[in-house]
């Protein structure tokens, strides 16, 4: 078992015909993902081959759902459109959309968690700015390398893409039940805390990595949260102690505003709730390898 | 990206909110021509993106416009902590009765906006939530809903403003949401927010965030940049869509995805404690293509900053396979030379992840004497170190 993804996840994707959509779908089927067919109104009713594979155009996140039962979208349209596909996805009232795209607006990713919270929040959102969720072995909605390392029992929340992909790569002779990619922007629809709550409930999750950086408090938070809910050992990573203030480090949130947002906060606050912080992603993976062993 | 003080005055201008009169100079005559025109006395301010200029000297009162020209003689070219004054904004005087504060933001942590707002302006709201928490008041907005007019008379009773400026303030709190949502900003700042003389309510100055992901609705925000306070490098890098930012050291940096960079910057910096006190140069991301074209983009734009001694290129080969990369690196430093560039910098590579073995062998393989392989990042880092140590 995995959190939030699994082998049984029927998977749509929104901006399948697109160029980075059909690339990643191709790559999700070929790790073993059922995805069951894409969204986009303009090519509905017509059908896309992936290596023999034939998906289905459906017009509406709706109706794919009412045709395939998907369970899953993963979200590959460019930045002016992804509000709309987001709402769309939450109209549907699918369980997990995942938002990959990157750059955008943040009044955007305001708009649309406010609706999905009024509407009950009946669609979990992960990202946007996110390379999405894999649960190794089982299936994979995203674009994180689906050959990195086999199913295991370690689960792994993280704001960055390739810190993620060097951990499950560090620790691939253990293996993972779940990798979320959170995402590095500002506003995002899925947090470390909801990430270590699921991994806490988890029988089939061990131990957690938990990867940071720079910028706003939700490590500050996540490590409030561990103390008080989390009883599987936490391992935590954090980047950009030398980033200077003002200067946003390539994700749109990273950044330290005055005072607020440093990695040595962050580190405090999670030591301060037990968690063991590695100074470097190797020393992380090490403080794992001793967790497990 | 933020705007100066006088960008700021300009939109709320736009946007129908009340400011005073006033314009910008960059030169002692500009702002004799604008004290003339606004006519009687003014305020010569400093146009730098940090606080603290009331203190420094930046902001001078003027009795007419052979005041203002001399005042702005006396301004501009001033170093206000290490910026530079190369423009000054002219503005009416207002004869302040009180002053408030007055401000939208992004709250990351509730996912929304927030609005707080002061009876007490003037001065660093830090400070007075340190001080006076009771006379600060924030308001949660509803992202889906905005401010209409019952939200802006939430917002003022919560701050307590007189009742003589409610009516005002409820009408500044719904223009500048809709000047917050229409600009797509992530930060409207007003402090103070002043009662003047004849009772009216007006933004005396504005300090703003705007969302730079949202630049593709604003094509009019590009014209914001402050084209005098970019780096020439990190221009060059916009130019060629490479995110880049450069830093005090001496060891470049490449590498692909923002944390992994970061957490690159990091481990340098720590390995340079053992040699020499080197720092890293910059943060590129290069991102998960990394093709050899943007390779060569990215290595001639490091290797053509004169501070940079060594290079460290720290790829994990996720989606792009290290076979890929290492022919990008070898073919980019070909490119490079096609194109008149001689590289003398030694290159320190570190391939990991997806056929790093076959990435490893190329690097090998190639036998470019400027190119070392080092096969771990910690290892990478103290090695790139080791040489800007030696180059410096």
């Amino acid at each position: 078992m995995a959190i939030w993804l699994t082998k049984d996840s029927k998977v749509i994707v929104q901006g399948m015909t697109g160029s980075e959509g059909s690339k990643h779908t191709r790559r999700m089927l070929a790790a073993g993902t059922n995805v069951v067919g894409g969204v986009n109104p303009r090519k509905a009713g017509t059908t896309v081959d992936f290596d023999g594979t034939a998906l289905p155009v459906f017009a509406s996140v709706s109706e794919a759902i009412k045709e395939t039962g998907a369970d899953v979208s993963v979200i590959f349209v460019p930045p002016a459109f992804t509000k709309a596909a987001v709402l769309e996805a939450i109209d549907a009232e699918i369980p997990l959309a995942v938002v990959i795209t990157e750059g955008v607006p943040v009044q955007d990713s305001a708009s649309f968690w406010a609706y999905n919270v009024d509407r009950g929040q009946k669609t979990r959102i992960i990202g946007p700015n996110c390379p999405g969720i894999a649960s190794p072995g089982a299936s994979n909605a995203g674009i994180i390398p689906a050959d990195i390392t086999p199913g295991g029992r370690i689960g792994l929340v993280s704001k960055s893409g390739t810190l993620t992909y060097q951990l499950m790569y560090e620790l691939r002779d253990f293996g993972f039940s779940t990798a979320v990619g959170i995402g590095g922007d500002p506003i995002i629809g899925t947090t470390h805390i909801d990430a270590l709550k699921a991994f806490q409930d988890d029988p089939d999750t061990d131990a957690i990595v938990m990867i940071g950086e720079i910028g706003g408090d939700a490590e500050e938070r996540a490590a409030e949260f561990i103390k008080a809910n989390v009883t599987k050992p936490v391992v935590g990573y954090i980047a950009g102690f030398t980033a200077p203030p003002g200067k946003t480090m390539g994700h749109a949130g990273a950044i330290i505003s005055g005072s607020a947002g440093t990695a040595d906060a962050k580190k405090s606050a999670l030591e301060a709730a037990g968690v063991k912080v590695g100074k470097t992603p190797s020393e992380t993976a090490r403080l794992m390898r001793e967790v497990m062993s | 990206m933020d705007l100066f003080e006088y960008q700021g005055r300009d939109l709320f201008e736009r946007h129908g909110l009340p400011v005073l009169g006033g314009g910008v100079a960059e030169t002692p005559q500009e702002a004799r021509a604008i004290a003339e025109r606004l006519g009687g006395k003014v305020v010569v301010k400093a146009q730098v993106k940090v606080g603290g200029r009331g203190k420094a000297g930046g902001v001078k009162l003027a009795d007419g416009a052979d005041e203002a020209e001399a005042r702005a003689t006396d301004i501009l070219g001033m170093d206000i902590k290490g910026h530079t004054v190369h423009k000054v904004m002219l503005a009416e005087t207002a004869d302040i009765k009180e002053e408030y504060y007055f401000s939208y933001l992004l709250d990351r942590a509730n996912r929304t906006f927030l609005c707080i707002a002061s009876v007490a302006g003037g001065m660093e709201i830090e400070t007075v939530a340190e001080e006076q928490p009771d006379r600060v008041a924030k308001i949660a907005i509803d992202a889906s809903k905005g401010v209409d007019e019952a939200k802006a008379r939430e917002i003022v009773a919560a701050a307590q403003y007189p009742a003589e400026v409610a009516d005002q303030i409820v009408d500044i709190a719904v223009k500048l949401w809709q000047a917050f949502v229409a600009e797509d900003a992530t930060l409207v700042e007003v402090n103070p927010l002043a009662k003047v003389g004849d009772g009216r309510v007006l933004l005396l100055d504005a300090k703003i965030t705007l969302d730079e992901n949202a630049g593709f609705r604003h094509p009019d925000h590009e014209a914001l940049v402050d084209q005098s306070a970019v780096d020439p490098l990190e221009q060059a890098a916009k130019a060629k869509n490479l995110n880049y930012v450069k830093l005090d050291g001496e060891v470049g940096i490449i590498g692909n995805g923002a944390g992994l960079v970061m957490s690159t910057l990091d481990v340098v910096a720590y390995a340079g404690e053992q040699h020499g006190d080197v720092k890293p140069a910059n943060f590129l991301d290069i991102g998960g293509g990394a093709s050899a074209q943007v390779m060569a983009n990215g290595l001639e734009i490091v290797l053509g900053d004169p501070a940079v001694k060594s290079v460290f290129v720290n790829v994990f080969g996720g989606i792009t396979a290290c076979d890929e990369v290492a022919n990008g690196i070898i073919q980019a430093l070909a490119l490079l030379t096609e194109r008149g560039e001689t590289v003398t910098k030694p290159l320190v590579v570190r391939l990991d992840g997806n056929n790093a073995e076959a990435g490893r062998a190329i690097l090998d393989g190639a036998n470019n004497p400027l190119v070392e392989r080092v096969d771990t990042m910690d290892g990478a880092a103290a090695r790139a170190a080791e040489l800007a140590a030696a180059g410096k």
